[in-house]
């Protein structure tokens, strides 16, 4: 298996093409970074304990007062700009991979049904994905969430904000999926080996889930890496605007947010480097997924 | 046109046993364009019709061959026959109840099974060799416990010359004449005993076309297998069929027993078909080919769809389409036949 | 100077258990103007032949030694996008697979006017009109309805002759042809091979014409090479491998023709079956199967010998 999966046209795009090599060395080390925070970050930024306003402000490398212990410098309430950075993108990420995870399940659900069902099931569920497709998806997942949040009792919104923000970037990224899963259906099941098993009889569900799923998923992978990015995003955007996950649990947006305070009194490192860091991962993913979809396409051989 | 087709030779008149029976069986396709371009360009439904009032039967432990030119809806007839496409109109019955009925029969379902036309569609390229001849044993519970499983899909690979361990494989590692083996593996391995087979030989050497129309015969001897075989070479079909049928533009215009038909063809379209076929001993010969327009299936030319091709064709031809006479157990739709022109 | 020369062409496959060599040293020439058929049993290696020239050999499959020569220029060291070019523009491949060449999500009048349109400067007027014309030539019924049709409302001969047409409307200088007549009956069959002749006749096309169906071979090609198990067993002009064929292998091919002549209980068969790339018997790779194996043939491997009108790799023609 592992020779084969070496060995395979996908893998020897992989290991000859340089941008694909380097964007999956980036997005690793953040993922590692991001992973591994609370045993490798210096310092803990959720103890408020430790901190101490005597070291608030403090400038990064390569500016006067810098010190190694916090090379990224600390923000207003002494807490290191380089741990909150790994902690934020743990939260970023978690929120990223759901969210797509989320979008990914109703989508290629909805994509698979409508493609192999056709008529009007098919017509009604691609007309809703084409309506929502018309909204921007920041605007649909801005709506939800605050649909959501102003449902939800006072007491449960802090507990539970994850989830519905989780839920909202997952559902403004559904019809994506769900119209590529359904182009591929259409052309996947007239094909004569879904034939054969119509003949002998096996189920329509079974159908789509042993026959048509395996032969559909490549390009979600390409949309999934996409949207991955997209999400991350997102959720930066809604955390930035003051919607998104509570200060307890502080993403990048998050971290941007609160530095964008002091970006004119000069301590700009609080939010340019949380910042900076949003655009390496997102670029390295993009990359990726761009990289992915060449690869996986068969037409540009 | 008789609604009831005659029965089979070497069958007795009064069983009249069928496995399979079509009668006036048509299949149209939608070809229309969407329905909005329809209204901005004031552009009529259209409607293709595949497959026009064809009726046949076939015996137990008989072939029944489809021949005819590319397009001319023998396909489309091997999808009716087993349940994938339903008839526009008229009926399909399968051991003297409807289609339908017998298919919601699992017991009826497993002893119809198909071979496609092109083996590289007809595998899905994400399976390995094995799960893929193993589906119909596991669909219907032929065999339980893998042990058992892979010992039937060894069989099976070993009956259409490939080896037990070629199962480890995915269908790209094959050259397209091994695909159609493991297609016709995978036929197999339902038990049938009536089995489609569309074109099951095209893509493959001559070689190995003789060991697989070998094995068919020795299965069919064997077991009582029928088939429906399809096929547009005619020197296959005259190995394999009991009796033929010639199909142009959706219809059977002439059908009966394979030697009547091979003997002494009776329908224009019959002898321009038997005249085409290239020749081992003409190296080198430029072929005639059918000449005419090629009919268009949206729009067939009114009265005998042949007869813009034909050179018996006369007055009569264009505007009436011919019915069904039949002469000893020949059936033929032509004018001329029936006038007794064709001499 | 041949259009294309093939020489000691050896295709190999690395893998978990070893290398598989699906090609072994396979050397031909084709000139301007001349169709050369390729014939062998399922799995001899026809197909790997016509992709390794154009450089579509599958990963992890790689040409592992020889040389192949297009217009006196070699082509099998190319990189992929001149390689890319010189396959749209100058050789036109017909693919076995008709799936392969057609993208089942554009219509196929998309498909013939964007291949068209990158090789010639056409108007998307001009264009469709050549288009409908290509499919009228192929032999598509009610071309100027079909062409908005998707690939997947043809039947299978039709798919085939829209790869036809796919491949032969840039005006290629060599065709290499995969099975391009497998799915059509004979007259259609017949237009097919009056195209591939015309082109060859009026614009020195040259043609590579793999096909297993030996009346086609007979009719078409000017010489005919026999495939078996990665290596050509005999190469000739075609007459006289059709009538007096000097391989053993190429004897029994010619013998399981059905004949339309009489009908008979069993066809004629070579028994057994093509060894596996794995288990390549020693000497002659036929000899397990061959009705004339002797001694020699289990320890030494034959190469192409000369046998009367045809070369032939089988020591029943050696001579010394
Ligand atoms: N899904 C479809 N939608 C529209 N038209 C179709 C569809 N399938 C087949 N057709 C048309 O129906 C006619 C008959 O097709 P069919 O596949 O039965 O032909 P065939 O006799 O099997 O030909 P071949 O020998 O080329 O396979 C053709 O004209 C074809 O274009
Ligand atoms: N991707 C692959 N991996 C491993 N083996 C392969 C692969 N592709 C082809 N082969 C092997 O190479 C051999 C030659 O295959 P090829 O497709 O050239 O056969 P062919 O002569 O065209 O046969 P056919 O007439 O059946 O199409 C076969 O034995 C096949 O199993
Ligand atoms: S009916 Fe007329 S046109 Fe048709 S086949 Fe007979 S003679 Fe020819
Ligand atoms: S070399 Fe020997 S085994 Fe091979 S084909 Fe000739 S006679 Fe047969
Ligand atoms: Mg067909
Ligand atoms: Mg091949």
């Amino acid at each position: 298996m592992l020779a084969r999966t070496w060995n395979s046209d996908l893998a020897y795009n992989f290991r000859t093409s340089p941008v694909a090599l380097a964007s999956a060395a980036l997005a690793l080390i953040l993922i590692v970074a991001a992973a591994f925070a609370p045993w490798i970050a210096p310092h803990d930024p959720t103890d408020v304990a430790s901190l101490s306003l005597m070291d608030s402000f403090k400038p990064p490398l390569g500016m006067a007062d810098a010190e190694w212990s916090n090379p990224f410098g600390t923000d207003n309430q002494g807490r290191d700009v380089l741990s909150a950075i790994m902690f934020g993108m743990r939260i970023s990420l978690l929120v990223g991979f759901l969210s797509v995870l989320f979008a990914i399940v109703v989508g290629v659900a909805i994509g698979l049904l409508a493609g192999y069902a056709g008529g009007i099931i098919d017509t009604l569920l691609m007309r809703v994905a084409d309506v929502q497709l018309t909204f921007p998806s920041i605007l649909t997942a801005l709506l939800t969430d605050g649909v959501i949040t102003a449902a939800l009792p006072r007491t449960m919104r802090e507990g539970l904000q994850i989830y519905v923000i989780i839920f909202a970037i997952g559902i403004s990224l559904w019809p994506n999926f769900a119209r590529t899963v359904r182009g591929s259906t259409l052309v996947e099941r007239n094909k004569d080996y879904v034939m054969a098993a119509r003949v002998i009889g096996v189920p329509s569900w079974r159908i789509m889930l042993s026959h048509v799923l395996p032969n559909v998923i490549g390009p979600v992978m390409v949309i999934g890496t996409l949207g991955l990015g997209l999400a991350i995003i997102a959720e930066a955007t809604l955390s930035f605007l003051g919607v998104g996950l509570p200060p307890t649990q502080p993403s990048l947006g998050t971290l941007i947010r609160f530095g964008n305070d002091f970006l004119f009194s000069g301590q700009w490192w609080i939010t340019v480097f949380p910042g900076l860091t949003l655009i390496l991962m997102v670029l390295a993913i993009n990359l990726l997924g761009d990289w992915l979809r060449d690869a996986l396409n068969p037409r540009l051989r | 046109m008789p609604a009831q087709p005659e029965p089979p030779v070497g069958c007795m008149p009064m069983t009249k046993l069928k496995v399979l029976e079509a009668v006036a069986v048509s299949h149209y396709f939608d070809v229309s364009r969407p329905f909005l371009q329809r209204v901005f360009t004031r552009e009529p439904r259209r409607m293709l019709r595949a497959v026009d009032d064809v009726s046949f039967a076939i015996a137990p432990g008989t072939t029944f061959a489809l021949v005819g030119e590319s397009g001319c809806g023998k396909s489309t007839i091997a999808r009716l026959a087993v349940g994938l496409y339903a008839a526009t109109d008229g009926d399909i019955l399968f051991e003297n109840q409807p289609l339908s009925s017998a298919r919601a029969q699992p017991a009826l379902r497993r002893r119809m099974n198909m071979i496609f036309q092109d083996p590289y569609a007809s595998l899905n390229p994400r399976w390995r060799v094995t799960d893929i001849v193993a589906e119909p044993i596991r669909a219907f519970k032929l065999a339980t416990g893998s042990a058992d499983i892979q010992a039937r899909v060894g069989a099976l690979l070993a009956q259409v010359s490939l080896t037990p361990r070629d199962g480890e494989k995915y269908p790209h590692e094959f050259s397209g004449g091994q695909r159609q083996r493991i297609s016709i593996a995978r036929a197999l391995a339902s038990e049938p005993d009536f089995l489609v087979c569309d074109e099951p030989t095209s893509a493959l050497d001559v070689s190995v076309q003789a060991q697989i129309l070998n094995l068919m015969r020795d299965l069919q001897q064997r077991l009582g297998l029928t088939y429906l075989f399809i096929s547009h070479n005619l020197a296959v079909v005259r190995h394999m069929a009991d009796r033929l049928g010639v199909m142009y533009l959706g219809r059977i215009v002439e059908q009966g027993p394979a030697e009547a038909i091979f003997r002494a063809p009776r329908h224009p379209y019959t002898r321009l078909l038997l005249d085409a076929i290239p020749d081992l001993e003409q190296v080198g010969r430029a072929r005639t080919p059918v000449g005419g327009e090629l009919p268009s299936p949206i729009a067939p030319p009114p009265g005998c769809a042949f007869h813009p091709r034909c050179p018996l064709a006369n007055a009569r031809c264009r505007v009436e389409k011919p019915a069904h006479t039949t002469a000893g157990d020949v059936q033929v739709a032509c004018h001329a036949v029936a006038e007794g022109r064709d001499a | 100077m041949a259009l294309l020369e093939v020489q000691d062409l050896t295709v190999e496959f690395p893998g978990r258990r070893g290398t598989l060599r699906a090609l072994d040293k396979v050397s031909f020439n084709i000139e301007a103007g001349e169709i050369l058929g390729v014939v062998g049993e399922s799995g001899a290696g026809k197909s790997l032949t016509g992709a390794a020239i154009v450089g579509l050999l599958e990963r992890p499959g790689r040409i592992a030694g020889g040389q192949v020569r297009f217009d006196g220029q070699r082509i099998d060291n190319l990189p992929p996008e001149p390689m890319r070019r010189l396959r749209g523009r100058r050789i036109g491949m017909i693919f076995q697979d008709p799936l392969t060449t057609l993208n089942p999500l554009y219509t196929i009048g998309r498909q013939l006017t964007e291949t068209m349109q990158t090789h010639a400067r056409l108007s998307d007027a001009e264009a469709r009109t050549k288009a409908i014309g290509w499919l009228d030539r192929v032999g598509i019924p009610a071309a100027a309805h079909r062409i908005d049709a998707y690939p997947h409302e043809f039947s299978g001969g039709q798919r085939q002759r829209v790869v036809i047409a796919l491949a032969l409307c840039a005006d290629p200088v060599l065709v290499i042809a995969d099975e391009p007549t497998t799915a059509l009956d004979v007259s259609i069959q017949a237009q097919i091979i009056t195209l591939l002749k015309d082109l060859t006749r009026d614009h020195g096309t040259a043609v590579m014409l793999v096909t297993h169906d030996m009346g086609v071979i007979a009719e078409t090609a000017d010489r005919v090479a026999v495939m078996y198990a990665g290596r050509i067993a005999e190469i000739g002009p075609v007459a006289a491998v059709i009538r007096h064929p000097a391989h053993p292998y190429s004897d029994g091919l010619m013998a399981s023709i059905p004949s339309l002549e009489h009908r008979v209980d069993r066809l004629r068969q070579i028994d057994g079956a093509m060894p596996r790339l794995d288990a390549i018997p020693n000497g002659c790779r036929f000899n397990p199967r061959c009705p004339r194996v002797f001694d020699r043939c289990r320890q030494e491997q034959p190469e192409l010998l000369d046998a009367g009108a045809t070369r032939a790799a089988c020591w029943l023609h050696a001579h010394d």
